[in-house]
């Protein structure tokens, strides 16, 4: 059946679709800020107005990930032409790339991005399965005290974590937990895991009982229901929580400050760190933030069909 | 060959007590129906012989077998659930391997009763679609498919067509007792629908808060209601029922309703079967709408009464006939009595008269 529409629900069809290319602009614009700036020439990063069009370069991601060092002379024409293209640009800079032998020395930031990749998966895998465990039981089976251990739970998430930072961190010291990965793996699944609990139950309780009871009288036992039957319906959900669980230990910043600042350190305080002194190469610095961005914007894009999905698609009459 | 017997079934919920010495015995391949109103306890004693329920007290044998102890995947029973409970992320196909595959069976003899148990549902050309794509009806076909593939003991259904809508329902009932006489699987089945129980079950169990009111055939329990919840529970439309007091009058029994001035004529012999208990008092009649039997113009039996309501249900009508202070609903042909306030002759059928005693509402078994 078409849909008869009066003029006054087409008028406010359109100022709704505004107000969202609205919204989505003023979202998008500190993306495309970043964005720009990692492709700019350096000097055109701190014009005034901002420039808009430009010839994009990949010099500032050539930078991020060499260690350089500033030039008192300039550089001898015949070592220029024996350059590969890409270490041209560098001497066009001022700056020479460091070399041990023939090796060109990388800068920190692989190491600091596997960093942060390491310790978002890690927890996010752990905080997330455990959250879909405990959640399991908090919706199926009956628990003393359950609604006071849920508020427990949910009540680690009350004070703001910066608050219990120092004590944290004399207490890692002591146990050598300080600039460790798995220091900052438990650190994030505890930030994580109320969060994963309440979400999970919450999508516990959407899937029927009956598939597990269907299950149990069809010769499985509660374990092979819940991997078979439980963890799949979940999926929506362990998604949705994963991303979310994701994006949260992927960005922290304060815990990864304090706790780290070598081997374990993650690229939220190694990006600006890079700042340093004299004139900050905010380009480089932009390259390394756009870089950052991608991956929860590739993992969320991943599981977009089931973040958007409904829960359950009517195979069950209620 | 399954045989399921209850012994002294006890469940409490807390300290609510929703089952109450329950005794069944139910032989193989029989159809057995439990029938009740919500929170009777038919669901909950269901649930306990699937194993998905734990009981407080009594045995459930399976073959002779106490099984209470053992966990629902192995009892070997097969259950359907109201909300069909597919999975839906599994097709239909695999929907109904599902309890195959928890067993040892190869691939091939998977395949091989999958297509077996759709073929004899009419649902082969569904295989692979989704349950999200199915009718309701289709739905219901593919979680019987699943609980008949194993051939289990026994098979357990709880109110399986009560999502469907009207028309579907019926088509299902026909479908799960054609069923039922071709495969051949002791069932039980839960439902609060009474044409479904009549239509299907060999034998009806009727339930009320938590006790077990009649174990009979659907005949039985229509004819010869042992209370007066079976009474008004079993029919439609419902048994007028009244308190009566009965009298000797030269030769008949007179029953009275309503403190009318006229009774109704009964054979002599009630005087004798009800042994007294007329005398205590404490005399209710029971008699279906069938059993009260209108004419227009008088005859020796029948006393004058008064039509109050009328109300055309198609192929008969329901009149609300004023006898005293109480009223009787008869049933009779469409259109027969014209209007409210026309004036009629009633007569119970002393056949289809039931009578119980007031205070315990137990029948008391007097047939005419």
């Amino acid at each position: 059946m078409a849909a008869v529409r009066t003029s006054s629900e087409v008028a406010l069809n359109r100022i709704a679709i505004v107000a969202v290319l609205v919204a989505t602009l003023i979202f998008l614009a500190p993306i495309y800020w970043i964005a720009s700036t990692a492709f700019k020439p350096k000097e055109l990063a701190v014009s005034v107005p901002p420039t808009v069009l430009f010839e994009p370069e990949v010099t500032p991601f050539i930078r991020l990930f060499t260690k350089r060092v500033q030039m008192q002379k300039t550089v001898d024409p015949q070592v220029y032409e024996a350059a590969p293209w890409w270490e041209k640009r560098i001497y066009d800079g001022g700056e020479r790339v460091l070399k041990v032998g023939k090796d060109v020395q990388l800068s920190q930031y692989p190491d600091r991005f596997m960093n942060s990749l390491i310790v978002a998966i890690v927890s996010t895998v752990l905080a997330v399965g455990m959250g879909t465990f405990t959640a399991y039981g908090f919706s199926r089976f009956k628990i003393a005290g359950e609604a006071d251990l849920l508020f427990f739970i949910l009540s680690t998430r009350m004070l703001p974590p910066v608050v219990v930072a120092i004590p944290m961190f004399l207490m890692y010291r002591m146990v050598g937990l300080n600039d460790s990965h798995i220091g900052l793996i438990i650190l994030y699944i505890a930030f994580n895991l109320s969060f994963s609990v309440w979400l999970m139950k919450g999508f516990m309780d959407e899937i029927p009982k009956e598939y597990e009871e269907a299950a149990l009288v069809d010769g499985y036992t509660r374990m092979q229901a819940f991997f078979r039957i439980v963890l799949p319906e979940a999926a929506t959900g362990i998604a949705a929580t994963a991303v979310f669980c994701f994006i949260t230990a992927w960005n922290e910043y304060a815990f990864a400050l304090i706790m780290t600042n070598r081997r374990a350190q993650t690229a939220p305080p190694f990006i600006p760190s890079q700042i340093g002194s004299g004139l900050p190469d905010w380009t480089t610095i932009a390259a390394g933030t756009f870089l950052f961005l991608l991956p929860v914007a590739i993992f969320t894009f991943l599981l977009r069909n089931h973040l958007l999905r409904g829960v359950t698609f009517g195979a069950i009459r209620k | 060959m399954t045989q399921i017997e209850l012994r002294g079934i006890e469940k409490f919920f807390g300290a609510v007590q929703v089952i109450h010495d329950l005794n069944l015995a139910i032989a193989d391949n029989e159809f057995i129906v439990l029938l009740g109103q919500s929170g009777c306890g038919k669901t909950t004693t269901l649930r306990a012989i699937a194993g998905l329920e734990t009981i407080d007290q009594g045995d459930i044998l399976i073959d002779g077998k106490a099984v209470q102890h053992l966990k629902a995947a192995d009892r070997d029973i097969a259950m359907v659930f109201q909300s069909f409970s597919l999975y839906p992320h599994m097709t239909v196909f695999e929907n109904i391997a599902f309890p195959l595959r928890a067993t040892r069976m190869s691939r091939g003899e998977v395949d091989r009763s999958v297509h077996e148990i759709a073929r004899v549902l009419r649902i082969t050309d569904l295989l692979d679609k989704r349950p999200s794509a199915l009718s309701g009806g289709d739905m219901q076909r593919v979680a019987i498919g699943r609980a008949l593939v194993r051939r289990p003991k026994a098979m357990l259904m709880d109110e399986p067509i009560g999502a469907l809508d009207a028309k579907l329902r019926e088509e299902m009932r026909a479908e799960i007792k054609r069923l039922h006489i071709k495969q051949g699987s002791t069932t039980i089945y839960v439902t609060h629908d009474q044409i479904e129980a009549m239509s299907l079950a060999d034998r009806i169990v009727i339930m009320h808060e938590g006790f077990i009111q009649q174990v009979g055939t659907p005949d039985d329990v229509y004819s010869h209601p042992a209370n007066l919840f079976v009474a008004q529970f079993v029919g439609s439309p419902v048994m007028n029922i009244a308190e009566a007091g009965v009298a000797d009058d030269a030769g008949t029994a007179t029953v009275t309703v309503g403190g009318a001035p006229k009774g109704f004529e009964f054979p002599r012999d009630l005087l004798a079967k009800l042994n007294g208990h007329a005398a205590n008092g404490g005399l209710t009649l029971g008699i279906r709408p069938e059993g009260v039997l209108v004419r227009h113009d008088a005859a020796p039996g029948y006393i004058p009464v008064e039509a109050q309501i009328i109300e055309p249900l198609g192929s008969f009508d329901i009149v609300d006939l004023k006898v005293g202070s109480k009223m009787l609903r008869a049933r009779t042909k469409a259109g027969y009595v014209s209007g409210p306030g026309e004036k009629v002759h009633v007569r119970l059928d002393p056949e289809q008269a039931h009578f119980f005693d007031t205070a315990s509402g137990k029948s008391l078994g007097v047939r005419l």
